[in-house]
């Protein structure tokens, strides 16, 4: 045999006995994940959650909730866009959101009307923005109100397309409930997550009638 | 500007099985775990001096390190050295393992420059000029090492039974 193929050879074993040996690195990342944690490295944890609507993704700060990712969008880049808007130290933590994943759990069992969460409200950015998604985090579960309206709650009367935008742009839906802004023509109007969702959201509240 | 980080659970995602793969070839598969904590915990802390051209380079020249420092403090030497210490292998002697462990033992045994070169290549998966960076030397002489390396294995029998 020749010398290269001998090397070739002992090239390859090296990198199949590296392989074997890495794929212990589950354990090895879960442990380090933990002590970054408790060392206080963490700057935004994460973890998705099934839904009857499908996964969605739960991201929290010190500060509180502050990204629901909802099943229609790509989580890579809801991912990405935290890392690069809030802090890049992100870790999957699912401990860290377990209030979160608790309150959603029991709004979509039947059994929570309103959330009781800390929301940390930094992706949220302008005045305007702000106060549209204030003004409708107080239209209570099972009633709606017109983009129009949203817009007046917010102080700008006319900006009823401004304030379509702001909803549209909510980094917090569900728990922030954008879904509860619909046309006045008695549309249901766009949503994020796309209709279907929205028309599910509006019937488990009782806005909407059962199918 | 930089480009934004990737988020650092895509970074341990990406990189964690070389990582842990090279530091059982440096120290052994029982203390590995320490030191991948202590990669990880460092690479995380220092992340916005990640170089973002080789970020696994960037991640070995930490795992390298404290591969050295756990080496170290496993002698409890006087006075810091660069190179890694004689100790006994903690993958047991040759022949008596098998596959993955038995092989590791061997790299083991080489020179500390080799050993490091080769696990740095194979088992954290550099290119020579990443092994060089890592290293803290030219890419020439990481081909070297990482070439003699071989050698030496193959002299002491590294393949006898991967070769057929």
């Amino acid at each position: 045999m020749s010398a290269a193929a001998d090397t070739g050879a002992l090239e390859r074993a090296l990198r199949e006995a590296a392989l074997a040996d890495g794929l212990a690195a589950g354990n090895a990342a879960a442990g380090f994940a933990e002590r970054a944690d408790r060392e206080g490295l963490v700057e935004v944890a994460y973890s998705t959650l099934d839904t009857p609507l499908g996964t969605m993704l739960l991201a929290e700060t010190d500060r509180g909730l502050v990204r629901v990712g909802l099943p229609r969008e790509a989580f890579e880049d809801v991912l990405a866009g935290l890392a690069d808007r809030v802090s890049p130290r992100l870790l999957e933590r699912p401990a860290r959101v377990d209030r979160a994943r608790r309150e959603l759990d029991q709004y979509f069992a039947g059994e929570r009307r309103r959330f009781d969460l800390a929301l940390d409200w930094r992706l949220i950015t302008g005045p305007f923005r702000c106060n549209v998604l204030e003004a409708i985090s107080k239209v209570p579960f099972g009633e709606a109100i017109t983009y129009g309206e949203a817009a007046a709650r917010a102080g700008s009367p006319r900006a009823h397309r401004a304030a379509g935008n702001a909803l549209g742009s909510n980094p917090i839906p569900v728990v922030i409930p954008c879904h509860r802004v619909v046309r006045a023509g008695g549309a249901i109007g766009g949503y994020g997550g796309g209709p279907e969702m929205k028309r599910f959201l509006l019937r488990h509240e009782g806005w909407l009638p059962e199918a | 500007m930089a480009r934004p980080l990737p988020p650092f659970q895509a970074f341990l995602d990406e990189h964690r099985g070389p990582v842990l793969a090279f530091l059982r070839s440096m120290v052994g598969p029982i203390d590995a775990d320490d030191c991948f904590q202590e990669t990880f915990m460092s690479a995380m802390r220092a992340y916005e001096t990640l170089d973002g051209r080789h970020p696994r380079a960037w991640l070995m020249t930490i795992a390298r390190r404290k591969a050295i420092d756990h080496h170290r403090a496993r002698a409890r030497w006087p006075e810091p050295r660069e190179e890694l210490p004689e100790v006994a292998s903690p993958h047991g002697n040759p022949g008596e393992a098998d596959g993955a462990g038995e092989l590791w033992a061997l790299v083991a045994e080489l020179p500390p420059m080799q050993r490091q070169a080769v696990a740095l290549r194979f088992a954290g998966d550099l290119a020579y000029a990443e092994v060089a960076r890592a290293m803290g030397c030219s890419a020439d002489a990481a081909r070297r090492s990482v070439h003699e390396g071989l050698k030496r294995l193959r002299a002491n029998g590294a393949i006898a039974t991967e070769a057929a």
